[in-house]
């Protein structure tokens, strides 16, 4: 049994890659990935507490995560596919249309 | 005895008609249209107002007419309904308006044949007359106050009816100004009168209601209303010190200058006067400053006719004389006389202003008057109308004008005004002379038409010189009504008027007839002397002109009053208007708030967009940056 504080220690290790991982790299694939870095940084810290406070409510949510991050990852695949074939390009600071 | 008569709304009814019809019918349906409905609702009433008249006639004297058209104002126990009345003063009133209006009418048929803009024309025309019928067919002071600005509006509507010329668009400001002056006085007369009536209970500007509470007047409070209503008059009557517009009025089309000096506008100061004729009776000082303005007028502006060169000019000149003496008649006290001048000057100054009109229309726009002569062969019927009118208004007997200033004079005289009637008579030999300086260089001696306009000169059309011949008779036998008394039947035209003006009384003893035959003898010398100067031997004018040039000028320049009023009114508000008031307020204050408001949301927009800057990963940074706070601060609450 892994002690509470190593459990949420990772998690936020983990959060932090993601979020470092999110607004440093320039690809939009990276950054997705880095989404689900803080995710499953999340779900960890979801599962420890769960365990350590002896609830299903923390497990149930982490399912509820995971389903959503299916549907995530696929409909934001797409998209990117999408822009891809549209920019031929997937870096982010060259998506920037969206301005003043 | 008071008398509901529904035909009073009639009277209305058809002018109101007309405008309409002209306004939005007028120029879809063309001329021939305008041409028969414009003239025609004027003949209309004409009609009806005889159909009163009569009425009047048949019924015992005093009585009245009345017709109450709806409540108009109920505010507590203050009420002003919107009602017609007609007594043997508005009835002479109505006749002149719509008599003389309509022959008016029908020859702007011919006068305005080549206007392009006829349908406005006659709009304007057939509301003047509207709003003039409103003003003397009131019987409330409130209600009288519409047609009061009615006329107003429609006398600035007609001067700047050529509007694209600058100049006349200027003078028609300029009489809506000097108007307006006047308005604000007959407003506060207005609420003087209310103040002192509401004081003692009573709720209404009804001209009967305050006869019957009369005793409500101190002298003060009445002669303050008086002078405060009489400084309207002078606006809308042209006297002195707002006649100032009437002279530059001549801009507008002629038959418009005809309905203004003759049938309405100029004759409704005159009109109120004798309407309020109980109150101003209160107030013997007012009196006394309404004698006094009308006689300096009558002087003042005679004087500047006799060297005026345009023919509209001078007759411009002649109505403010003529209303002056109008003023005389009923400052003395002598109202019944006063109005009798307004009824025979409109027959005759009418006339006139047609036969001008007539003779610029044959000359094809010339109005200078040293330049036309010897038309006397080319316009015969212009030329023997306007001899008529013109002996009218030099007060010859047996025509109109001699009964009339006869009788203004005899009650100058009999109510103690020496002085006034001395200005009085010295101002009769002046009319005589320049009305027959105007008629001899207008149709006497040699022509000094230029050679292409006399080529193309010409008499009138039938539907112009019809009005013509028609006033000819009314300003030859229209005195008659009012013969001295004891003369064949009388005066009847004061006796008509008796019940509502009452009767003049002299307080001194007039030696008669020898007061007419002194204003007689004057008014001859007077038309000698312009036959010496103007037939017997034209260049003598030139040498005393040249001799007497200060004076000259002085007279030409009309006094200097224009300047003068330009010099301490005009620039000074100009001035105010232009650096403080445009540029000041409204460009600095307002607009620079307005604009300074624009601006900085702008440069602060223009700022803060930079931050926009379509990158995902620098929203993500701010929006950690956020979250990063969030999260101290509440550690720092935690922590604490």
């Amino acid at each position: 049994m892994v002690p509470l504080p190593y459990m949420m220690a990772l998690s936020a290790i983990v959060f932090v890659i993601g979020v470092a991982g999110f607004i440093t790299r320039r690809n939009i694939l990276i950054m997705f990935m880095s989404v689900e870095l803080m995710l499953n940084a999340v779900n960890l810290a979801f599962i420890g507490l769960a365990s350590r406070l002896g609830t299903m409510d923390g497990q149930v949510i982490v399912f509820f995560v995971m389903t959503v991050a299916a549907a995530e990852a696929a409909v934001g695949l797409a998209i990117i596919i999408s822009v891809f074939r549209n920019r031929e390009t997937v870096r982010a600071d060259e998506l920037n249309l969206l301005k003043w | 005895m008071t008398v509901e008569f529904g035909a009073l709304g009639l009277i209305l009814l058809f002018p109101l008609i007309g405008v309409l019809f002209n306004l939005f019918l007028g120029a879809r349906l063309g001329r021939r249209w305008v041409n028969i409905v414009g003239p025609g609702v004027i003949f209309i009433a004409f009609a009806l107002g005889i159909w009163a008249f009569a009425k009047i006639l048949s019924m015992p004297a005093g009585s009245e007419l009345h017709y109450k058209l709806w409540d108009w104002i109920e505010g507590g126990s203050f009420h002003v309904e919107f009602g017609l009345r007609i007594d043997a003063l508005s009835a002479v009133m109505v006749l002149i308006v719509t008599g003389i209006g309509a022959f008016i009418h029908l020859y702007s048929d011919g006068y305005m044949a080549h206007d392009a803009d006829y349908a406005r024309f006659f709009t304007y025309m057939n509301l003047f007359a509207l709003a003039m019928l409103i003003l003397v067919l009131a019987d409330n002071l409130l209600m009288m106050f519409v047609g009061w600005e009615g006329v107003g509006l429609c006398s600035y509507l007609l001067i700047a009816f050529w509007y694209s010329n600058p100049e006349f668009a200027y003078n028609g400001r300029k009489a809506f100004i000097a108007n307006r002056v006047g308005d604000a006085g007959f407003i506060l007369g207005m609420l003087t009168i209310i103040a002192v009536l509401g004081h003692g209970g009573v709720w209404s500007l009804d001209f009967g209601t305050i006869h019957r509470h009369l005793g409500l007047f101190t002298t003060t409070t009445a002669t303050v209303a008086c002078l405060l209503l009489f400084l309207g008059a002078t606006g809308k009557s042209a006297q002195i010190p707002l006649y100032v517009w009437l002279p530059d009025a001549m801009v507008g089309p002629t038959p418009v200058s005809a309905l203004i000096h003759a049938a309405t506008m100029v004759t409704a100061g005159v009109y109120m006067v004798a309407r309020l004729n109980f109150l101003y009776m209160l107030a013997p000082s007012a009196m006394m400053v309404v004698a006094t303005i009308g006689a300096v007028t009558a002087l003042f502006a005679g004087t500047i006719a006799i060297v005026q060169s345009d023919i509209k000019k001078v007759l411009a000149y002649s109505t403010i004389s003529q209303l002056g003496y109008m003023f005389l008649g009923v400052g003395s006290g002598a109202f019944a006389a006063g109005i009798f001048h307004v009824m025979t000057h409109a027959f005759f100054k009418g006339l006139l202003f047609l036969c001008a009109g007539s003779v610029i229309h044959g000359l094809g726009g010339e109005q200078d008057m040293t330049r036309m002569g010897g038309l006397r062969k080319v316009m015969p019927i212009t030329f023997w109308t306007m001899l008529i009118a013109t002996i009218a208004i030099s007060a010859i007997p047996p025509f109109s004008g001699f009964f009339s200033k006869d009788m203004i004079l005899a009650g100058a005289y009999g109510s103690g005004h020496f002085g006034l009637w001395i200005i009085g008579v010295i101002t009769a030999g002046i009319t005589g002379f320049y009305m027959f300086r105007l008629l001899f260089l207008t149709f006497f001696g040699e022509s000094r038409v230029d050679p292409e306009r006399l080529h193309h000169a010409h008499e009138s059309p039938p539907v112009m010189t019809i009005p013509l011949i028609v006033l000819a008779i009314a300003a030859a036998i229209g005195g008659w009504v009012g013969l001295p008394d004891g003369f064949l039947w009388g005066d009847l035209f004061s006796r008509f008027l008796a019940p509502t003006v009452g009767t003049f009384t002299p307080t001194v003893a007039t030696p008669g007839v020898l007061l007419s035959v002194i204003a007689l003898a004057i008014s001859i010398v007077g038309i000698i002397i312009a036959w010496v100067l103007y037939i017997w031997m034209p260049g003598l004018p030139y040498l005393i002109a040249w001799r007497a040039k200060a004076l000259y000028t002085l007279l030409l320049q009309k006094y200097y009053i224009d300047q003068f009023y330009n010099l301490i009114v005009t620039r000074p508000l100009f001035f105010v208007s232009n650096w403080i008031l445009h540029r000041g307020v409204d460009r600095f204050a307002i607009d620079g708030t307005v604009n300074g408001t624009g601006i900085a949301l702008e440069t602060s927009g223009a700022i803060a967009r930079r931050s926009e800057t379509g990158n995902i990963q620098h929203y993500a940074f701010i929006y950690l940056l956020g979250v990063i706070g969030i999260v101290a601060y509440y550690l720092f609450l935690v922590m604490r």
